[in-house]
């Protein structure tokens, strides 16, 4: 099981930095899915069935879906890829990329500095039984507040959606 | 014997028999339409035509696996692989009869949701990759419509999984020993039926595909063995909503004692195969604006209150 965790993790952080570094957006689309893949693989390892699902389904199945929709609604093509290019030059992140490792930097030492915590066996799987019990328990408010923000985005998308009755933007035939 | 083998072996079976059943499909499709509209259908090879899968596979086999120039190579070689995948891993967690099953999940409903939504990657990445305006449009049409018919697909489910108190596929169907859920899950039941016909993009969702208007869609430029791929994906992708019906609202291997459980499950599933190919022939395509709005505006909404019942009554009954 920590093979499989070191595999997953080495897998998720070589795709994450392909998903950053790379000019085609599908592509760097495609290694992003793989990188929540190997995300899930480690939520399994840990033993979380229940979020590794998840992870798939919200994340690597209908969110990554939307992104690819719009960029095959802009549809970006070569040119882009190029323009891309220019953007990803060395000279670009190398800034962020200096003060990021100094983060990286400062976490580790920290991390290396406390003592080791005792070896533990891994969580027996967590039942999504057990999950809904704590959601709807301990965390309702976390839940509703939650609905209350999506309840926001959509009246906000329908908001958005309504148009001027001046300009008629229907089909003929459709219903009004 | 030793439980991982038993799995491995059991996998092994379900593929052998999943692939030759998609091959079959072919010419039960062909005959079942052919009988819908009055004609004879393929039966000059062999006996009732059944050579004419062999004549198919000859065929696809030989023709020319052609990748167009202007095309994205990796992903558009990837694409057909993904839909037999995700296909096939579905299956990994169908009980075909007690204690026959290859992954027995306590998380199994949402497994498959998770492989039907990572099966839907094949069609769009599929018509992006092949660089081609009608291509592109077919991948477009399957992930606006994936993406509707998704979200309902999962709460129409909810019910089963509520009354039954599991996401394990066994249990849920132990769970239906006194009365299958097709019963007190009827709107359940239709709008699984609805969403599993869009998510497999079979004829009266076809939109994705549509040959009158977009050239055959997201694998016009697919030729060979990674069209043939797309082609035995889909009948696959049919199985497994029909194999899934049968598990979530009938009863799966239940059935009187006269026949094993796995006969009462296959008789079933192909029941509703037939039926899917039937519908095929008698239902016409809508437009896609429609189908789109009729899911976010119908379906969703009714999925919704379904649930909200559905937990309503249990909460009462158990008090």
């Amino acid at each position: 099981m920590t093979l499989a965790f070191y595999i997953a993790a080495a897998v998720a952080l070589a795709a994450t930095f392909r998903a950053v570094t790379h000019a085609d957006a599908v592509h760097a689309l495609l290694y992003f899915i793989v990188s929540l893949l190997a995300a899930a693989v480690i939520f399994y390892i840990l033993g979380a069935p229940f979020v590794a699902a998840l992870e798939i389904i919200i994340y690597a199945g209908a969110i990554i879906v939307l992104f690819l929709f719009v960029v095959m609604l802009l549809h970006i093509g070569r040119g882009q890829r190029r323009e891309e290019r220019t953007w990803i030059r060395p000279r670009v992140w190398i800034g962020p990329a200096m003060l990021a490792a100094v983060l990286l930097a400062a976490t580790v030492t920290v991390i290396l500095a406390e003592s080791p915590p005792a070896p533990y066996d891994l969580p027996q799987a967590t039942a999504p039984s057990d999950i809904g019990v704590s959601l709807f328990g301990p965390y309702v408010v976390a839940v509703q507040l939650a609905a209350l923000l999506l309840l926001a985005g959509l009246v906000g998308a329908s908001h958005l959606r309504r148009h001027d009755k001046s300009t008629p933007l229907r089909a003929k035939g459709d219903p009004p | 014997m030793d439980p991982t083998l038993q799995s491995v072996l059991l996998g092994l079976t379900v593929l052998f028999v999943l692939l030759h059943l998609a091959g079959f499909l072919i010419w039960v499709e062909r005959r079942l339409l052919a009988l819908m509209q009055d004609r004879l259908g393929p039966n000059r090879a062999g006996p009732f035509g059944l050579f004419i899968i062999v004549a198919d596979i000859i065929k696809i086999f030989t023709k020319e696996d052609w990748t167009p120039p202007f095309a994205d190579r990796p992903v558009f070689v990837l694409a057909p692989a993904i839909i037999m995948i995700t296909a096939l891993l579905g299956f990994t967690v169908v009980p075909f009869a007690p204690g026959l099953v290859v992954m027995d999940s306590n998380i199994g409903v949402l497994f498959f949701l998770a492989m039907s939504s990572m099966g839907i990657y094949s069609v769009i990445l599929g018509g992006w990759a092949s660089n081609s305006k009608y291509s592109l449009l077919g991948g477009l049409r399957m992930s606006a419509q994936m993406f509707s018919y998704e979200v309902f697909m999962g709460l129409a489910l909810m019910g089963v999984v509520i009354l039954a108190g599991s996401l394990n596929l066994s249990d849920i169907v132990e769970a239906q020993r006194g009365m299958w859920f097709v019963v007190p899950q009827f709107i359940g039941f239709v709008l699984f039926l609805i969403a599993g016909l869009a998510e497999s993009h079979r004829l009266p969702f076809d939109m994705p595909e549509a040959e009158s208007e977009l050239v055959a869609g997201f694998h016009g430029e697919y030729s060979s063995m990674k069209f043939g791929m797309f082609f035995v994906g889909e009948y696959m992708g049919l199985t497994l909503i029909s194999a899934l019906i049968v598990t979530f609202f009938f009863g799966g291997w239940l059935g009187p004692g006269f026949l094993p459980p796995v006969v009462w499950f296959s008789l079933k599933t192909a029941l509703f195969i037939g039926f899917f190919i039937l519908l095929r022939a008698a239902i016409p395509r809508p437009r896609y604006d429609q189908l789109l709005a009729w899911g976010w505006k119908y379906l969703l909404p009714l999925s919704l209150v379904n649930l909200v019942a559905t937990a309503v009554v249990v909460l009462i009954r158990h008090g």
